[in-house]
């Protein structure tokens, strides 16, 4: 068996994180294609339910990108993002539900190279985290 | 709001009558009806059975005789109620309502999530030792046991408690930190005497216009206060430790879930769950035929209903910051799943990352309503 690939589930905001993505595809950056991006209006959308629910249905890592702090489209939609995912982060800490598998980054329209090195930590860093265990429990 | 924290509270001595806290206590709230400071109260009465209450609107004095806000069962949470009737609007007239800490800090919340209004409300708070679960008690009465009684007497000879929900067994809010009155009866011969006070310039008023003189203090009540606070507390944190080796993990959490039914009692029960539309409840979770083959053939195995532990968990992400800990959740369970120790222990530690306290005050904001633009910095930075 060859080694273990994450599957990352990558919510990215369509007016900063998912340019960004995009920069970094069309500049041809090698980044590793264990990311499945989700377009979103804003951070500030994504629900922890929405999260969550793709770290139940078998996903082994979850990126939210936002814009930067103060560049939101929506003016304060990633600020209230910040406060949701640092929530969300507790109350998996406080359950002992490996926290480390969700990220929130700041990824803006111009950063492909930041965009390609947050997907390329993420990849090896879940890599060495392993599989997500609830992903072989039947009765969640 | 003019609000004074419970401990420097200061109040009125009264007697009680015939030995007889209830009736006093209903006597002094008759009495407040009678000479037009409230139009209404909001009282638990109990029903003919006598094996449960029911909260009622009462603005006929004589109808207050059968109440007992004593009664230690709570089979629904009074803020939940208070949200029905000002949800519209504000009461057009001075409205009392009777209500233990766990209801009027789930009202402080509501208000703060615009679910109701304290406009004409007079918060009448009452000391609460605890309450037995809805079927504990009706088992009680039909013992032909009198659970008032043995609440308060199982207080004085220093065992309370063992049969209390398990909310209450740990709960550090004994009493009302927020009331335009308190009725307390903690630290005292409760058959002797119970205290009024007054928490706000509104409650003040309605002392003097009572001609009360609600100069007095306690120090007697508050060393019992403080003193079943900390035993309560301490029990709380042996609960949390206890929880966090139990429930940790993906698998023991599940596990622990596994049994629901996907009823969302819990959800009606809680005072905060207050959304009209929930997503849970939404066509997103109603799949094809089809749909349901592929998810089982995922594992080769789905348990049904699907997506309960996202429920439970997604519904703590919206609502463990404002948790106020009532344990009603727990209460309506029918499968019996021990959910106050977790959102309880869950919403103690998030509460601590933003030093929220639910109920606390009606100035303070709830972490998921407001953010600032300088905190957090670390958030999404590696």
């Amino acid at each position: 068996m060859g080694q273990f690939e994450p599957k990352i589930v990558g919510f990215l905001c369509n007016w900063c994180s998912y340019a960004g993505a995009d920069l970094a595809g069309t500049s041809r950056m090698q980044y590793p294609p264990n990311i499945r991006p989700i377009r979103v209006m804003c951070s500030g959308s994504v629900d922890s339910a929405y999260i969550l629910r793709a770290l139940l249905a078998g996903a082994d890592g979850v990126l939210v990108g936002g814009c930067h702090p103060g560049d939101c489209h929506y003016v304060s939609g990633n600020y209230k993002a910040r406060r949701r995912i640092t929530i969300l982060k507790e109350i998996m800490k406080a359950l002992g539900l490996e926290d480390e598998r969700v990220r929130i980054r700041w990824i803006s329209a111009s950063e492909g190279k930041r965009y390609a090195d947050t997907v390329s930590r993420m990849t090896s860093d879940m890599r060495e985290l392993g599989p997500n265990p609830v992903a072989r429990l039947w009765w969640t | 709001m003019d609000v004074k924290g419970a401990a420097m509270a200061r109040g009125v001595l009264m007697r009680v009558k015939n030995r007889n806290l209830r009736q006093s206590i209903n006597s002094l709230l008759a009495d407040l009806l009678n000479k037009g400071l409230l139009e209404a109260v909001l009282v638990p009465q109990p029903v003919s059975s006598k094996e449960s209450v029911v909260q009622t609107l009462v603005t006929e004095p004589e109808k207050l005789e059968g109440a007992n806000v004593l009664a230690p069962v709570l089979p629904v949470s009074s803020a939940q109620i208070v949200s029905h009737i000002t949800r519209l609007g504000a009461s057009p007239k001075p409205l009392g309502l009777v209500m233990r800490s766990c209801e009027i800090r789930a009202l402080i919340e509501l208000v703060k999530l615009k679910q109701a209004s304290l406009d004409n409300l007079v918060t009448i708070g009452i000391d609460c030792l605890g309450t037995y679960s809805v079927r504990d008690y009706a088992d009680m009465v039909s013992r032909k046991e009198d659970p008032t009684h043995s609440l308060l007497e199982g207080v004085k000879e220093g065992e309370e408690g063992s049969y209390l929900r398990p909310a209450c067994r740990v709960c550090e809010h004994s009493v009302p930190a927020f009331g335009d009155l308190t009725v307390g009866f903690i630290g005292l011969e409760w058959e002797e005497k119970f205290i009024l006070e007054a928490g706000s310039q509104r409650g003040e008023e309605i002392l003097a216009a009572l001609h009360l003189d609600s100069s007095q203090s306690f120090p007697q009540r508050e060393k019992a206060i403080s003193q079943l606070t900390q035993e309560r507390t301490n029990k709380r944190d042996e609960l949390f430790s206890r929880t966090r080796k139990e429930i940790s993990g993906w698998e023991n959490l599940s596990s622990v879930f596994a049994t629901c039914i996907n009823c969302h009692n819990c959800m009606t029960a809680c005072p905060l769950c207050y959304c009209k539309e929930c997503f849970f409840s939404s066509s997103t979770f109603e799949f094809e035929p089809s749909k349901y083959l592929q998810l089982a053939d995922r594992k080769g195995i789905l348990k049904m209903p699907t997506d309960t532990l996202l429920f439970h968990l997604g519904r703590m992400n919206h609502m463990a910051v404002c948790c106020v800990g009532c344990g009603l959740c727990e209460q309506a369970c029918p499968s019996n799943i021990a959910l106050l120790k977790i959102f309880k222990m869950v919403g103690h530690q998030v509460q601590g990352v933003f030093k929220y306290v639910p109920g606390r005050s009606l100035e303070e904001e709830i972490p998921l309503a407001v953010f600032k633009e300088d905190e957090l910095e670390k958030v999404g930075e590696e």
